[in-house]
């Protein structure tokens, strides 16, 4: 088990560094200066300015000291918004992206297992066909087709929620249906799918056998490797959820971490999309960690050692 | 039975089409290619030139979609853009095909070392943060057609570059590739002649399934501002602008986005069918 989350760790914080040297490449690959401005600035200013900022270095020094900024968790203040660092930034537009993400994650599974698991318990009746009718409509419903209708129903035709924006309490309820009811439409096939296969094997034979009733066969036997899956699809879903969608964001115009993300990208202000970037990978790295540590709990056929 | 006889490619089409919804999916899908390609060329209305006369008219006899802010005939534009995001949708798959394909099949073939580590860069790119990636590349290099579609093919090969590996080298041991070998067959012919045919069926139900994920990111980024710009438009740009103003005039946001999912719906009903049609052993789910 050590070995085998020892191997994940070094992996995720591969990723983690990839991509904070990709994206400062990226950032660096820029045309354009960052201190460029308007005014004029005198010459010696300037060269004042970037050699506090120690922009003056060649890149691998620049790219050791901007990673050595996220190891310590100490930023230096962004260039466009000055007298701000990017952890003050995340740290006030994460909660607005998780409190949607996890309310979505919520109605995503709330709906989603239980209609996959009635489909799969009942194959070829109305009830799996016209579920998974349904759920093969909402995976093909993008979010930016969604989101604009349901707030345009229940926005402002309806007037039971603000159509955008996040200024009262319940301002989560729109963007979060948006996002769990796609979700829930994936994670319901996939519970179909799982449970069907699971209780197509040897065991499950077994257990009926054994006289077991056929809650407990369900329950107890076949939910356990039935979820696979769902895990399995639930790590980078999660993440993703949590660090905000960046279009569902845009929808309801929520000062989330997706819409900083993508304000941070126009207008130039890299430290903020650099940091925004590595955040994303942490989340997904973690969640991706957590959904291999519960996989091999449930599942006895998974080995720990990789 | 008369399947005996037939090629496995004839097999496959006539399990294909023995689905009503595959056949339903694809005709939706041809219908909707054709519009979008012939439909401006017979269109009375150009999709750019503007009208203030008829300034956002709702559907009626003489625009069936009704006419934008600007006087423009909402049909042809939606038809217009479709080609775009069909155009889209095929390139950038193209691109992803090809680079998963050459990169699952070399991984496939090559040693055990190289192998590993092929797939552990796929690994860790796959818990890459992506479409944070396309953004930034979309950002900084520009919002040209060309990019966008690369940008995409780049990021969305990682699936088809495990399938291919898989397929590779659970074949590399047969029999039959082993008597190739033995008879003096080098690398190339291995690849060109004995594994590509073989890998083609999960390609084609892989690519089918990248078409619509494609689609979808294309529409993102312009949804977003960051990928098609208008005036020209696609249905993702299209979709954008009827959410700006859907509160005075829906049918902006109702028409495009109806072509949209139901193209989204077709393409991935026939991914669906092509699996079940090419690979029987996953009819389960």
């Amino acid at each position: 088990m050590l070995r085998f989350l020892l191997s994940r760790v070094i992996q995720g914080i591969a990723v983690i560094f990839s991509v904070l040297c990709i994206t400062f490449i990226m950032v660096k690959l820029k045309p354009g200066d960052p201190l460029e401005s308007e005014r004029h600035v005198q010459e010696h200013i300037l060269k004042q300015r970037k050699a506090l900022l120690g922009l003056d270095k060649p890149w691998p020094v620049q790219l050791g000291r901007h990673i050595a900024n996220f190891a310590t968790f100490d930023f230096p203040p962004m260039l466009k918004l000055p007298g701000r660092g990017v952890d003050e930034v995340i740290i006030q537009a994460f909660p607005v992206s998780a409190q949607v993400g996890l309310a979505a994650l919520a109605i995503a599974l709330t709906i989603g297992i239980p209609v996959g698991a009635l489909a799969a318990l009942r194959p070829h009746s109305l009830e799996d066909r016209a579920s998974m009718i349904m759920a093969t409509f909402g995976v093909c419903t993008p979010s930016l087709v969604l989101g604009p209708l349901i707030a345009l129903v229940f926005g402002l035709k309806l007037r039971w929620f603000n159509a955008s924006g996040w200024f009262d309490a319940d301002d989560w309820v729109l963007p979060a249906v948006t996002l769990g009811i796609i979700y829930s439409a994936y994670i319901a096939r996939l519970t179909r799918g799982g449970l069907r296969e699971t209780l197509a094997q040897e065991f499950i034979r077994t257990a009926r056998a054994k006289g077991a009733s056929e809650s407990a066969v369900v329950f107890r036997h076949a939910f356990k490797l039935a979820c696979l899956p769902v895990l399995n699809f639930l790590g980078p879903t999660a993440a993703g959820l949590m660090t905000g969608s960046i279009v569902t964001e845009n929808v309801f115009q929520l000062p989330g971490l997706g819409q900083h993300f993508v304000a941070a990208a126009q207008n130039g202000n890299d430290e903020l999309t650099m940091a925004t970037a590595a955040f994303y990978a942490l989340m997904i790295v973690t969640f991706n960690l957590l959904v291999d540590v519960v996989q091999a709990l449930l599942n006895p056929r998974i080995s720990l050692r990789e | 039975m008369s399947g005996l006889s037939k090629s496995p490619w004839q097999q496959a089409w006539q399990r294909l089409t023995r689905s009503k919804v595959t056949v339903a999916a694809m005709i939706v899908l041809g219908v909707m290619i054709v519009t979008c390609v012939v439909g401006p060329l017979l269109s009375h209305y150009d999709p750019n030139s503007q009208d203030l006369e008829l300034k956002a008219v709702p559907p009626q006899g003489d625009h069936w979609l009704g006419t934008d802010p600007l006087g423009r005939d909402l049909a042809t534009r939606i038809m217009v853009g479709g080609r775009i995001s069909l155009l889209v949708g095929a390139l950038a798959t193209a691109v992803a095909t090809i680079i998963g394909v050459g990169y699952g099949l070399i991984a496939g073939l090559s040693g055990r070392r190289l192998d590993a580590f092929m797939m552990r860069v796929v690994d860790v790119l796959y818990a890459f943060p992506f479409i944070t990636f396309v953004i930034l590349l979309v950002v900084i290099f520009g919002r040209k057609f060309e990019l966008i579609f690369v940008a995409i093919g780049a990021v969305e090969w990682l699936t088809m570059s495990r399938v291919v590996r898989g397929q590779v080298l659970s074949l590399k041991n047969l029999e039959f590739v082993q008597a190739a070998r033995a008879a003096g067959a080098g690398f190339w012919h291995i690849l060109f002649k004995h594994m590509l045919p073989n890998v083609m069926g999960p390609v084609i139900i892989y690519a089918s399934l990248t078409v619509p994920g494609v689609m979808l990111l294309e529409a993102t980024l312009s949804f977003l501002g960051l990928g098609i710009q208008p005036p020209d438009a696609s249905w993702g740009v299209l979709i954008s602008e009827g959410a700006a103003s859907m509160a005075v005039y829906p049918w902006m946001l109702i028409g495009p986005s109806v072509f949209f999912t139901l193209t989204l719906l077709a393409l991935n009903l026939i991914g669906d069918g092509l699996r079940d049609a090419l690979d029987p052993k996953s009819s389960l789910d």
